[in-house]
């Protein structure tokens, strides 16, 4: 019975590696091709996503000021304010931009990641602007008065075409209020050009064929599809709800950033290499089945990176490195209390399970009080912080799972097989333990 | 072997080397980064002639606050907050004068480095009471007169005696070598306690089981067994441990380096605590209790 169910487990590990090796396959996912049968299956496509540090890119963190927003509009504001900068940063054909708000000691703010952008400085100008837009019109003195259509009144602009010249040109679009504005002033001008102004200055200053409502209109010109794009990106731009100001900014050149991921891995692929070493000279045949162990921990917890879509920073790195050290206490601890229990002459059989069962308190709590701590981190640390405490509670989880489940699926497999039950393979402890009593005891424990 | 005999001179280690760290933070304090600070770094390749690199910047009115050599041909250029545009101004006027290249640039506000000071403090102190409380939960079925409450304090005061060695080691080094704490050293110090207290369990939950098994009527010989139960196991986790750091110290990325060492120091004090600090502190407090009540 316990035998069956040892194998259920060992297949149960097996489907799960098979999953685990699916996601992990480099480049566009697995792509299986069966001719004759026209079977044509495709793995899912995950990638691990690097952070800033390691692909190198700009991180800026704006503090929002929200003294002039009512509270109840507070949340409102912020998302409005981030989907205002989303939008202009993919007008800007940022790839994979992030745009994230935070909260950080009571302060509102907005953290903008542009990974691997070259015109880091005229994407930051675009964000960073707090211009005033503002609609006016020539009074009859032909002094320029305003409307009292201002940035807050629009909702989004973008660069269009017109369907019959092909003619690049911005439509934009009002909200209620300014729809409502803007069919009055084009009501009492037509005829007469309206002039389109960010901070202070024209930009626009389109004729009015006729009035408009609806909140909809188009401005043409003698414009290219570049200055069409701008133009919509400035209208947007004065259209941000809330007054921003930089807080907090970091550059990592691309070059920097590969150099340290690619030092960080072959130390840490090195580091790793020699803790296997260690284990399987040390511990012999169980250093082995935890070696195997741990090749599938770091599989596993890769595949969970990818499927979370966790962004991996150098803070992240080292969290991965420093779980696989409590990947690999844990069996140390277990290993040796089975040397300890094949001191006290128990059979090799009851030694394993021994070993497990009385080591496993220890795993437990100390596992549960490094969990608490990340949380903890997680919880309430920023950026960097948060990014190692996820890795670090990932790393924990799995390593429960590995060293303990499969070492032990793996281990009684392993002691089953009589000619592997030497003492000799296990844990050096034939030296000290008298061999006859270790074979006789073996036998007596089945 | 009787490690909780030599007790002193355990707790006499530790003391000779939180005494210097501390006498170094109060007499230089410590070297805080612009996470902590506030104010702009920047880290130019391409030149490493500190004072041409200097007057550059202060001629453009930013007042600098260091400027060190760092890797190969490097520079690292330390200034009070620059904004957007004075920043692009000094690149300019240092790569035209000196054909040099930004390779990373910081700006950190004050508002931004004010709160992470505060919520360094706090985020260690909420750890600690949380891993007490974990600790006298975990350990509420040790047998009478030892409490499980003192678990948790002892894991503490091991904890707290690290995170001392790592300050005072660091406060040293900032003196000496200009090595500065930044978020990453929080982040380091907040391993060192998960990894520390990952430490004094094993060896607990050994005096634990021991406890249930035997008793607490001697409990110094219950407690000293224990450790020497588990010694094996904390020093081929340490070691391990160790190799990995030392082999990304060695030969990982630069960017990583300094919190690498800072793991490495709290490693190495994490392993030395849970051992001679920690489980002889158990003895003393319980030798205390039975002196007490008789």
């Amino acid at each position: 019975m316990k035998k069956r169910r040892n194998w259920i487990k060992v297949v149960l590990i097996a489907l799960l590696l098979a999953a685990a090796l699916v996601v992990d396959w480099p480049g566009k996912g697995i792509h299986i091709t069966f001719k004759p049968l026209h079977i044509d299956l495709k793995g899912p496509d995950f990638k691990i996503k690097q952070g800033l540090d390691l692909q190198g890119g700009t991180s800026i963190t704006y503090n929002a000021d929200l003294s002039k927003t009512p509270a109840s509009e507070k949340q409102n504001a912020m998302e409005s304010l981030r989907k205002v900068i989303e939008n202009r940063v993919n007008e800007f054909g940022v790839t994979e931009p992030v745009i994230q708000t935070t909260k950080m000691g009571g302060q509102d703010q907005i953290t903008v990641e542009l990974p691997g952008v070259k015109d880091v400085n005229q994407a930051m100008d675009l964000i960073g602007k707090t211009a005033q837009l503002d609609f006016k019109e020539l009074s009859s003195q032909g002094t320029p008065e305003s409307f009292g259509l201002t940035g807050k009144d629009l909702k989004s602009a973008s660069q269009t075409f017109d369907p019959n010249t092909n003619q690049p040109e911005v439509s934009i679009v009002f909200n209620s209020d300014g729809a409502k504005k803007f069919e009055d002033a084009t009501a009492q001008n037509v005829g007469k050009p309206i002039y389109i102004l960010l901070d202070g200055q024209i930009i626009s200053a389109p004729k009015v064929n006729e009035k408009i409502s609806g909140g909809r209109a188009v401005i043409t010109g003698q414009f290219d599809v570049k200055e069409a794009k701008n133009l919509a990106i400035q209208l947007n731009a004065g259209a941000l709800p809330v007054p921003i100001h930089i807080a907090q900014q970091q550059t990592v050149g691309a070059t920097l950033g590969q150099q340290a991921i690619k030092a960080s891995l072959f130390a840490g692929v090195l580091g790793v290499i020699l803790v296997m070493l260690f284990m399987a000279l040390y511990y012999r045949l169980p250093g082995l089945v935890a070696d195997a162990s741990l090749v599938l921990y770091a599989i596993f917890v890769l595949a969970i990176f990818k499927v979370l879509a966790i962004t991996l920073t150098l803070a992240g790195v080292a969290a991965f490195i420093l779980s696989i050290g409590m990947a690999v206490d844990a069996n140390v601890l277990i290993f040796e209390r089975m040397k300890e229990e094949l001191h006290h002459g128990k059979s090799l059989n009851a030694a394993v399970e021994t070993g497990f069962k009385r080591a496993w308190t220890a795993i437990r709590d100390s596992n549960l009080a490094s969990i608490i701590t990340a949380s903890i981190l997680f919880l309430f640390g920023s950026g960097t912080i948060k990014g190692f405490a996820v890795v670090l509670i990932i790393g924990v989880l799995v390593s429960m799972f590995t060293a303990v489940n499969v070492t032990r699926t793996f281990l009684r497999i392993v002691i089953k097989q009589k000619f592997l039950t030497s003492p000799k393979f296990y844990l050096g402890a034939g030296k000290e333990t008298d061999p006859t009593s270790f074979k006789k005891l073996r036998g007596a424990g089945k | 072997m009787n490690i909780m005999k030599y007790r002193k001179i355990w707790f006499g280690i530790s003391l000779a080397i939180i005494v210097p760290g501390v006498i170094s933070m109060f007499l230089w304090g410590l070297r805080l980064g612009i996470d902590f600070t506030g104010g702009s770094m920047m880290e130019i390749k391409g030149s490493q002639d500190i004072a041409k690199v200097t007057s550059i910047v202060r001629g453009d009115g930013v007042e600098v606050s260091s400027v060190q050599k760092t890797g190969a041909n490097s520079l690292i250029v330390r200034t009070k907050e620059m904004s957007e545009a004075k920043h692009r101004d000094v690149k300019k006027k240092l790569s035209d004068a000196l054909k040099v290249q930004e390779t990373q640039y910081e700006t950190v506000g004050p508002t931004v480095s004010k709160d992470l000071t505060m919520k360094a403090f706090e985020l260690i102190a909420f750890a600690s009471v949380l891993i007490v409380l974990f600790l006298a939960y975990s350990f509420r079925k040790v047998p009478k007169p030892v409490s499980s409450w003192q678990f948790g304090v002892c894991a503490i005061i091991a904890l707290l005696h690290d995170v001392l060695v790592m300050l005072g080691v660091f406060s040293i080094l900032g003196h000496f070598l200009g090595i500065e704490i930044d978020s990453m050293f929080v982040v380091a110090a907040l391993t060192v306690i998960g990894f520390s207290v990952h430490d004094t369990i094993v060896v607990f939950d050994r005096i634990r089981e021991n406890l249930i098994k035997r008793g607490s009527d001697d409990f110094e010989e219950l407690a000293n067994d224990s450790v020497l139960e588990t010694f094996s196991r904390s020093l081929n986790t340490s070691f391990l441990t160790f190799l990995v750091l030392l082999t990304l110290f060695l030969l990982g990325g630069e960017s990583t380096r300094i919190f690498v060492l800072a793991l490495l120091v709290g490693i190495a004090t994490g392993t030395y605590s849970s051992i001679f600090n920690a489980s002889p502190m158990l003895v003393v407090w319980q030798n205390w209790k039975t002196k007490r009540n008789k």
